[in-house]
């Protein structure tokens, strides 16, 4: 079992990277979303796996049983999931803003941060007829 | 009650939050908010000084189970620092942030900024530090691309997925080491982790958790989203973030390589110190390109971070003193100098060093108040930097570190040379239109006086040298040996 | 745009149902499964169901006080139940429980109206979010 889930975590970081290389903002927003998935079945994964169970003390014993699930990475990764709702939600009104201002989604067209914004104009449309996306 | 540095910016975001039809009110809050975070950050200062490590376990559940909150003096030096650059931030606001950024919200986030800031100084727990990181940059986030021009959004891009790179960095870093101890409270984990059989592991979390926090202070080479969104907001919040944002990476990275990794320093502090090295040099070259005021100073922020490094390289309790104090000054000097570079833009319009000219002979004052920041950045006595240079210098000596040292120190001439080469630029240089030149644009005295105020105090750091280095020394003492820690938290003698 | 009649008939009755599901999750959210979040999150979505079959507009009409509002209350009454036990003698956000139990509710504590704070600042963040992705 531990092997199966180190293997899907193995492939969801590789595929979150490669998403997130990629020049189109939706596309880097989806690597963002599967690098949280892969961090989360990490974390998951770092408590030893035990089957079936549950970290919960029966009504009429004081000890929980003998082998249990550990409960703190499952609350990490509880916390990990609401910190990640909060940031796609504003990571998606930001992308949504930078294409109501582009018109694009492409990041090479966001230079204005290294060269002025009119010279950015021009540099791009040659960039754009080269490379298609 | 050491929560109060978290507990306060909470509850002036809140106040902000329901006074958000009503400006005038926000500011108020905003200066007695800050005010009073600033009165508290003494009194913490104070008490630890005198009592040592304070800790509060939070839910009175008892540490290693329950969050725990500890407040060494590393920790109360910087929530104090922070403090007072968050007041002097949150007056030269009052003039100088527009109408519509306050109605978008600027003052709230400004508060839950605070908030995730003083929440990293003292937490305990390496998950809360995770919690308080996210906090602190969903603010950010929100400041930085706050009023919504271009190249605020742009810039804005470029930070967010970076940071949320280095968070999910940090995320995963936290889950193997979770995974080899089964404990994320610091304490413990520093009592724990030498005792266990774990090979290399523990270097491979080590170098995870220098990547993730590295991103965040921009260190060599990691730092690309600095120079690329800190230029783009209003000066204002430039100067908040460059005061406050890396140097919380850097105390986490002081924290986690004084406390926690420090079996292999013959290989992990020897990488910090080489990335030091580096992070200096392309941090000052970088700068010397430039003929933006913003970006300029925005690649000084990145070599100073070097020098905050050098001294957590170096490893021994002169050196990390001497960080200490290097961070007290680095804060004080760069936040006034962007805001200097504010109060320019304001008389003159412009950031470009092309464009200005002439402040030297009509704006005698401002001149001073840029001058004296930017000596100190490069490190003439009597000023704070040159001291901090100094007792980072001796400490390499001792330990026999001469290519950092020379390192350190050709950089610093760089960095005169690059103030030099504002200063002929923007102050002495003839102005490009004598005619517009001589219509001054008016300066609030919000801006004047903040301004004034927060170069006053780093001229203090400076002649006040000895007594600050001697309270770093005690900082540094309580870093060098981690058993005052987990004695102080856990109540054990590892 | 198209509104559907069923949709909006369906809506004036499944958002106040939504609304009390809400409270029910909150309410037992400390030992049993729900809680602040959750609520807060089926309260929005029911807010939501009633944005999009008729309008943010009727939404924003329908609230009795501004989304911000909602966390400022929030962040406050999650700030109050941390102090209370302090007023008490015990460490800051220590669990504080009435004795015996109110009738419908159950236990009632400082944990619940950390959890009120919760359910409150959800509801507001994510309303005020979509309200504003909704109206441009």
């Amino acid at each position: 079992m531990v092997f199966l889930l180190a293997i899907t975590a193995g492939v969801l970081f590789a595929a979150a990277i490669y998403m997130i290389l990629r020049r189109s903002l939706m596309k880097t927003l989806v690597g963002l979303l599967l690098l949280s998935y892969a961090i989360n079945l990490l974390l998951f994964t770092s408590a030893d796996l035990v089957p079936a169970r549950p970290a919960l003390v029966d009504a009429d014993s004081l000890l929980p049983p003998a082998m249990y699930a550990d409960p703190v990475p499952q609350a990490f990764i509880l916390t990990a999931i609401v910190i990640s709702f909060g940031l796609t939600a504003f990571a998606i009104t930001l992308m949504r803003q930078v294409y109501n201002i582009l018109g694009s989604d492409d990041l090479n067209e966001m230079r204005c941060t290294d060269v002025p914004c009119e010279e950015v104009e021009i540099a791009s449309e040659e960039e754009l007829l080269e490379e298609p996306l | 009650m050491i929560a109060l540095p978290i507990l306060l910016p909470l509850l002036f975001g809140a106040l902000c939050l329901m006074a958000w039809q009503n400006p005038r009110w926000q500011k108020a809050f905003s200066l007695l908010g800050t005010a009073a975070q600033f009165g508290a950050a003494i009194w913490l200062l104070i008490r630890v000084q005198q009592n040592g490590i304070q800790h509060l376990q939070v839910g009175n559940w008892p540490a290693p189970f329950g969050i725990v909150l500890v407040v060494d003096l590393l920790s109360a030096i910087m929530v104090t620092v922070a403090a007072a650059v968050a007041l002097v931030v949150a007056a030269y606001s009052q003039a100088a942030i527009d109408s519509p950024r306050v109605q978008y919200g600027y003052y709230p986030l400004f508060f839950f900024l605070l908030m995730g800031v003083n929440g990293a100084f003292i937490t305990g727990d390496l998950f809360n530090l995770y919690v308080w990181f996210e906090v602190m940059l969903m603010s950010s986030f929100v400041m930085l691309a706050l009023g919504g021009e271009r190249p605020q959004i742009e810039g804005a891009i470029k930070y967010v997925i970076l940071n949320l790179l280095s968070s999910t960095l940090f995320l995963s870093a936290l889950g193997l080491l979770y995974n080899l101890a089964g404990t994320l409270n610091m304490a413990d984990l520093a009592l724990r982790l030498p005792g266990l059989e774990t090979g290399n592991q523990i270097t491979l979390i080590a170098m995870l958790f220098l990547v993730a926090f590295g991103i965040k202070s921009a260190i060599f080479p990691l730092f690309f989203w600095l120079p690329a969104s800190y230029h783009t907001p209003p000066v204002t919040i430039t100067a908040l973030f460059s005061g406050l944002l890396t140097k919380v990476g850097v105390y986490a990275l002081f924290r986690v390589f004084t406390l926690l990794f420090v079996q292999d320093t013959a290989y992990t502090h020897t990488i910090l110190l080489i990335i030091a090295g580096f992070t200096m040099v392309t941090g000052v070259f970088g700068a010397a390109a430039q003929t933006d005021l913003r970006r300029l100073l925005s690649f000084h922020i990145i070599s100073q971070i070097g020098y905050l490094l050098m001294g957590l390289g170096m490893f021994s309790q002169p050196a990390l003193a001497a960080s200490i104090y290097f961070m007290v000054h680095v804060i004080l000097a760069k936040t006034s100098l962007f805001l200097v570079a504010g109060i320019v833009e304001k008389m003159e319009g412009s950031y470009n060093l092309k464009e200005l000219g002439g402040i030297y002979s009509t704006r005698f004052g401002v001149a001073l108040l840029f001058l004296l920041p930017a000596l100190s950045l490069a490190g003439l006595p009597p000023l704070s930097g040159f001291f901090a240079k100094l007792a980072l210098v001796v400490a390499g000596f001792d330990l026999h570190q001469y290519a950092i040292v020379a390192v350190g120190l050709g950089v610093s001439l760089m960095t005169l040379y690059s103030m030099t080469k504002i200063w002929n630029e923007a102050f002495w240089k003839e102005p490009k239109d004598p005619i517009r030149h001589a219509k001054h644009k008016p300066i609030s005295s919000w801006l004047w006086a903040s301004t004034a105020v927060l170069v006053f105090i780093s001229l203090l750091a400076g002649l006040l040298a000895e007594p600050l280095l001697n309270l770093a020394n005690q900082a540094a003492a309580q870093l060098a040996d981690p058993s005052i820690y987990i004695q102080a938290v856990l109540g054990v003698a590892p | 745009m198209h509104r559907s009649i069923l949709l909006s008939a369906a809506a004036r009755y499944l958002m106040p149902l939504m609304l009390v599901f809400s409270v029910f999750l909150l309410i037992r959210g400390h030992n049993e499964v729900g809680g602040g979040f959750v609520g807060g999150l089926v309260a929005t979505s029911a807010l939501m169901l009633y944005a999009i079959a008729l309008s943010p507009a009727a939404l924003r009409k329908l609230l009795p006080v501004e989304p911000h509002l909602l966390v400022s209350a929030g962040l406050i009454s999650a700030l109050v139940s941390g102090l209370i036990p302090m007023l008490a003698g015990k460490p800051f956000m220590t669990g504080l429980w009435l004795k015996y139990p109110i009738p419908v509710i159950g236990k009632v504590g400082t944990p619940l109206l950390f959890d009120t704070g919760v359910y409150l600042v959800v509801i507001g963040v994510v309303t005020w979010i979509l309200l504003t992705l909704a109206e441009e």
